[in-house]
């Protein structure tokens, strides 16, 4: 995030290859399939909303991507490089971090603890403690106490903190709005345009579809495993978005209309 | 049991659910033969053949119920030879007061199992390693209790009475008998449990008592009709033993070479399957033929065996049969046939 | 003896169940496997007390420089080669394995070295007692015994709390998955926790010779009591097996003034008393404890 990129030859400008690349993904839990043919990719210095309904595969795919959870089959680049079956340590080692949904911060580590275990892999040291004490002054204050005594939006806060002290390029992150007031919210909402300002590439799990349009300028919605709706965001309508969102048409049509998203594997239908 | 099921919405044909199949029913028909050849073995073979088929045949019984125990249930106890050895001590004692020690054998299940009961309020607050522990721990104090007993023979031990009147090849002859019956029982009650809802909720209580919990499942009931179930058993095994040897002495009977035993023949033929048990007490009863020379070693290699079980082919040899085959020579599940054509 | 004596003895009595204990303690909290085995590697760390200070003509304690890091290296290849191994296939295989290498061990010590109980040769040590006062003696030796678990509670507890291995293995205890995920190493760690375990357990198994006999079986009562001081201490508790094993030890060596043969049996009813009333211990760590099904 800090350093600085090569100055771009002269000439028309070449697209930038993408930060992140994820290719034809699929992921099973046992039996059970989870992602199918799932493509996406993040532009360096990029924002991009995850969304989708629960079950949709959000969370399996920002896991697939982070390290913990193996592709049955398909890829994942990371500047040019293949980590597809790389482990979480060798990741986060190049600059992937993710922050977990539902915080999952350790409950007997304090708050500095915490923050100090997630260098435990970092692929540099460009973010020592103080600076990241200088992005989230509020648990600054509360270093010293164990992590399961603070309130909820200051352990959101201590699990962004603990993803940054791996010295991320790309942030992961993973419905940090859950159950915490809008008010603390926007505040994790600025710290996170702020560390795009910085260089930081995000690519943001979000219920709020609102925030995440703000937030974002790239939006790729999940339906069922599948992608069904990939765009910039100013090409698309909110409208649009919940139509995608939810499957076209009422409930029972779902199988019928999943057809018509475009999705990766699409066969004839029996 | 065959019902046909009209599948969803209409889209197929009718399927057929059913429980049995013909290799079931094939195996039935065999295993029927094969009792009423083996419950004849004392009028053709005698003496000679009935020795080797009671080792076996306990080791069935054992198998069966430890299989009830961790295969079903998941409660790895490693502490079964404590009602073992309840049971040799209980047939002692019914023997001594005048009772028939057959029916002793009865008797000895009933009290172990009954012994197990507040056991079990114990024990069953812990799960996993630390069951198994605790297991242990109680098969400890029962042996120590044992030892420190006069009544019943202190370090010493006791002879059995009651068996005087028979000649000892009739005698032979109803030990025989007896170890087959509890093997029969052991093997089909079993069956019968774990046919039933409790199976199916036991298997749940064994894999994630958790997730069982939560889907309803009364988890402690689940153990507990286990824990006794298999306790009673081993008290039966308990008592047919002091019946063979006719001493009860505290290091053997609460021998945990029990426990070894049936750890092995389990994991060996395959835990939480019918047919895994027997298997593996065929496995072991060749075993210990094969190295009874070898002393100490004998049971090196059983765990070894064990272990690499564990790691290499968890769900023992009869899981590799039935994975290549299919075969389910006493099936617990269902059975969903498309029609042909 | 005097009352007092007893209860001083049994106390210090404690430390050496803390030291058997803090092994398995440590096991089971870092990565949820109890060790059935523990008993007999403590076992194993006396009989090879016994090899080495017979071949080397000295008292055990001159060996322990050979023997400890031997302890450490056995622990490593046992994660690497078996525990690891086990945990792949579910919770509960350790439980089978272990048991099972527990089988392997104490018949491997059988034909290797019969049954014979043996002790180790503890020097000077071993013999010399002090006094306080006019009616107390203490056994030098069982209050070595007791200063070295104070002395291994201590660093286990600093290294646990002050260095960065000690904070990945608290955040691997709380959260594995988590742990993973923030990308700790966690095959290092367990291999680390492992050598340390087997460490504490041939430490205890050098005391536990030098105080008593030892023979192939002996493995097994050992991880009774260990086992049961942890119960009692609270799982998840490191200093808590100290308080378990105290109450161990002093149980033990009261009951034994009165009848010797009563004692180990009274032993195990505490426990069970324990079990009864308060089944998570005194100290228990809630989640670990919670994992044990302790808490119901």
């Amino acid at each position: 995030m800090s350093t600085p990129e090569p100055a771009a030859p002269p000439g028309p400008a070449a697209p930038a290859a993408p930060l992140l690349e994820v290719t034809g993904v699929d992921v099973f839990y046992g039996d059970f399939q989870a992602l199918f043919g799932v493509s996406l990719s993040v532009a360096r210095g990029g924002a991009t909303a995850l969304v989708g309904a629960n079950g949709a595969g959000k969370t399996t795919l920002l896991r697939t991507i982070a390290g913990p959870q193996a592709a049955a089959s398909g890829a994942v680049r990371y500047r040019g490089e293949d980590l597809t079956a790389a482990p979480p340590h060798r990741r986060i080692s190049r600059g992937i971090a993710l922050v977990p949904e539902g915080r999952r911060l350790f409950p007997s580590l304090t708050v500095e603890e915490n923050i100090q275990v997630g260098a435990a892999a970092a692929a540099s040291k460009d973010w020592p403690l103080d600076r990241i004490y200088g992005v989230f002054p509020m648990i600054a204050r509360r270093r010293g106490q164990r992590a399961s005594t603070l309130s909820g939006g200051e352990q959101q806060a201590v699990a962004i903190a603990r993803a940054l002290a791996a010295a991320p390029t790309l942030l992961l992150l993973d419905e940090i709005s859950l159950g915490l007031a809008p008010r603390v919210v926007g505040e994790l909402y600025q710290t996170l345009t702020a560390l795009r300002a910085e260089g930081a590439t995000l690519l943001i799990v979000e219920q709020d579809l609102r925030r995440a349009m703000e937030a974002c300028d790239d939006l790729v919605c999940l339906l069922e495993g599948r992608v069904a709706l990939a765009a910039p965001v100013p090409a698309v309508t909110r409208e649009q978005v919940v139509a995608a969102y939810f499957g076209e048409g009422p409930p029972r049509d779902f199988r019928g209309s999943r057809d018509s998203w475009g999705s990766e594997d699409q066969e004839a239908a029996t | 049991m065959r019902r046909t099921v009209a599948p969803v919405a209409g889209t197929g044909p009718p399927v057929t659910v059913s429980r049995w199949s013909r290799t079931a029913t094939g195996f039935t028909g065999v295993s029927v033969i094969a009792l009423v050849v083996l419950a004849a073995v004392p009028y053709f073979a005698g003496g000679p053949a009935e020795q080797p088929l009671i080792t076996l045949l306990t080791f069935v019984a054992m198998a069966s119920q430890w299989n009830l125990l961790a295969g079903f249930s998941g409660l790895y106890s490693f502490g079964q030879n404590a009602y073992i050895g309840l049971g040799a001590y209980g047939l002692y004692l019914v023997a001594v007061h005048g009772v028939n020690p057959f029916a002793g054998v009865v008797l000895a299940a009933i009290i172990a199992a009954a012994i197990s009961l507040p056991v079990s309020l114990l024990v069953l607050r812990l799960s996993g390693g630390y069951f198994a522990v605790a297991t242990l721990v109680i098969a400890a104090v029962f042996q120590i209790v044992a030892t420190l007993s006069p009544s019943v023979g202190g370090t010493t031990g006791v002879s059995v009475p009651g068996l005087a009147g028979y000649g000892p090849v009739l005698r032979e002859a109803l030990i025989y008998w007896a170890t087959l019956a509890v093997a029969v029982a052991s093997v089909a009650g079993v069956y019968l449990l774990v046919r039933q809802t409790f199976g199916l909720d036991a298997r749940a209580v064994g894999s994630d008592p958790v997730a069982a919990a939560s889907a309803g499942v009364r988890v402690g009931r689940i153990r507990r009709v286990a824990y006794l179930v298999a306790a009673g058993g081993a008290g039966a095994v308990g008592a047919l033993i002091a019946l063979q040897t006719l001493y009860v002495e505290p290091t053997s009977v609460f021998n945990i070479q029990y426990s070894v035993y049936m750890l092995f023949m389990v994991l060996i033929g395959g835990m939480g399957t019918m047919e895994g048990p027997v298997l593996g007490a065929l496995v072991l009863f060749g075993l210990q033929e094969a190295l009874s020379s070898y002393g100490a070693w004998y049971l090196v290699i059983v765990g070894g065996l064990a272990v690499t079980a564990t790691l290499v082919a968890s769900r023992g040899l009869w899981g590799l049969v039935s994975d290549r085959f299919g075969w389910s020579l006493l099936p617990v599940g269902y059975r969903v046939r498309h029609p042909r054509g | 003896m005097t009352w007092v004596n007893a209860v001083i003895q049994g106390l210090l009595l404690g430390g050496q169940y803390a030291l058997i204990a803090c092994g398995l303690s440590l096991t089971f909290g870092v990565m949820r496997i109890v060790n059935l085995a523990h008993g007999d590697l403590a076992v194993c760390g006396a009989y090879l007390g016994l090899v080495l200070s017979t071949v080397f003509g000295v008292p055990v304690w001159y060996t322990l420089p050979l023997l400890l890091p031997a302890a450490f290296l056995a622990g490593l290849a046992l994660q690497t080669l078996l525990f690891g191994r086990a945990l792949r296939h579910g919770v509960l295989a350790p439980v089978l394995v272990t048991f099972g290498l527990s089988i392997m061990i104490e018949n491997l010590l059988q034909v290797a070295a019969t049954s014979d109980p043996r002790g180790l040769n503890g020097g000077a040590l071993a013999l010399a007692s002090f006094s306080l006062g006019s009616h107390i003696t203490v056994s030098w030796l069982f209050m070595t015994a007791f200063l070295t678990a104070c002395a291994v509670l201590s660093g286990l507890q600093l290294l646990l709390s002050r260095t960065s291995w000690g904070r990945k293995v608290r955040a691997i205890a709380d959260d594995l998955d988590t742990a993973r995920l923030v990308g700790i190493r966690v095959r290092p760690v367990f291999a680390t926790v492992t050598g340390i375990a087997v460490t504490t357990a041939a430490l205890a198994g050098v005391f536990i010779g030098t105080i008593g006999t030892f023979d192939p079986l002996t493995g097994t009562n050992t991880l009774i009591f260990a086992f049961e001081a942890v119960v009692i201490g609270g799982i998840g508790s490191l200093w808590g097996t100290l308080v378990g094993g105290m109450a161990l030890g002093v149980t033990q060596v009261v009951v034994g003034q009165v009848n010797q043969a009563y004692a180990v049996l009274a032993v195990n009813l505490l426990f069970l008393a324990v079990l009864a009333v308060r089944p998570n211990g005194l100290f228990a760590r809630h989640q670990a404890a919670r994992e044990a099904g302790a808490l119901g």
